[in-house]
């Protein structure tokens, strides 16, 4: 298998466990979400419990994955950049300003464009338009983690 | 504070799917596993792979399609909810996270996971900024 096979099916089976694990977890329910952002009412810790689990399997298997170039490619993709800038504290306040409203962030929107509602597909389109319209505010794309 | 539908258990299983999903990333592509990252890079005119991120996007598509088919149940019960809001958030949170250069999965997972300093201050931001638009709607009784 070429290197180029390799990330496609790499990224085929990442995109399978994220989707996978978003389902399994109930964070592709907008209203599970909102139980969570939404301190004034009834409170579910469930998203804490799900990023919690998440990170914590990320920072064990990152201290082996970083350390070796990866199998399918020559380098680490890795964001360079420490300085915490304007862009980085507006745009991501606007970003939870947007979660806050309707409980989908990125991840959890594609991933629920597989349930069949229409919700995913309104969201989603917005999204684009909103990711075209801020381009020119960014940093080049290559400083983006996600 | 009332704790009310919390499901500890597939809140740790789908967790720890996300993160083993990280990891298979970063060590077979070098990539981060950041949802807003990929699609931007899918979308853009010239990147540097766009078939692993269109591979990735599909798998997320495909596993939600699987699980909602082997439960039979919806992803949500919501119905009704107003489509220009949604369309307003949907602007909001890709406009946002493009600026920000990064969402939940990118900054809130991956991020902390590399103890990067940016995507803890990110992920601090947006869970407030996200806490307290939430919670403000919802003592005004929006999502009642």
């Amino acid at each position: 298998m070429n290197a180029a096979t390799g990330r496609v099916l790499a990224g085929l089976a990442a995109g399978l466990l994220f989707g996978l694990g978003l389902s399994v977890s109930r964070m592709v329910d907008p209203d599970k979400v909102l139980a969570f952002l939404n301190v004034a009412g009834p409170w579910d810790p469930s998203l804490a419990l799900v990023m919690l689990a998440a990170t914590v399997v990320a920072t064990v298997g990152y201290r082996f994955a970083l350390r070796d170039k990866p199998l399918f490619d020559e380098t680490l993709h890795l964001p360079t950049r420490s300085d915490i800038d304007a862009q980085l504290l507006t745009g991501s306040a606007v970003f939870g300003l947007g979660w806050g409203l309707a409980g989908y962030c990125p991840g959890p929107a594609v991933a629920a464009l597989g349930g069949g509602g229409e919700e995913p597909v309104y969201f989603l389109v917005a999204l684009v338009a909103g990711s075209l319209v801020a381009s020119p505010f960014a940093h080049r794309r290559h400083t983006h983690v996600g | 504070m009332t704790i009310s539908g919390f499901t500890p258990g597939p809140a740790l299983l789908g967790g720890v799917l996300i993160g083993l999903a990280a990891v298979l990333l970063m060590r077979l592509n070098g990539r981060i596993a950041g949802a807003s990252g990929i699609l931007n890079g899918a979308i853009a005119r010239t990147t540097d792979g766009r078939a692993w991120r269109w591979a990735f996007l599909l798998g997320a598509v495909a596993a939600g399609a699987l699980f909602h088919v082997a439960t039979g149940e919806p992803h949500t019960a919501r119905s009704g909810f107003p489509l220009p809001v949604l369309i307003m958030a949907g602007f909001l949170v890709g406009f946002g996270t493009r600026v920000g250069s990064g969402c939940t999965s990118g900054h809130g997972v991956c991020g902390v996971a590399r103890l990067s300093v940016r995507s803890i201050v990110a992920t601090l931001v947006f869970l407030f900024a996200g806490i307290g638009v939430a919670s403000l709607l919802g003592a005004a009784g929006w999502f009642a």
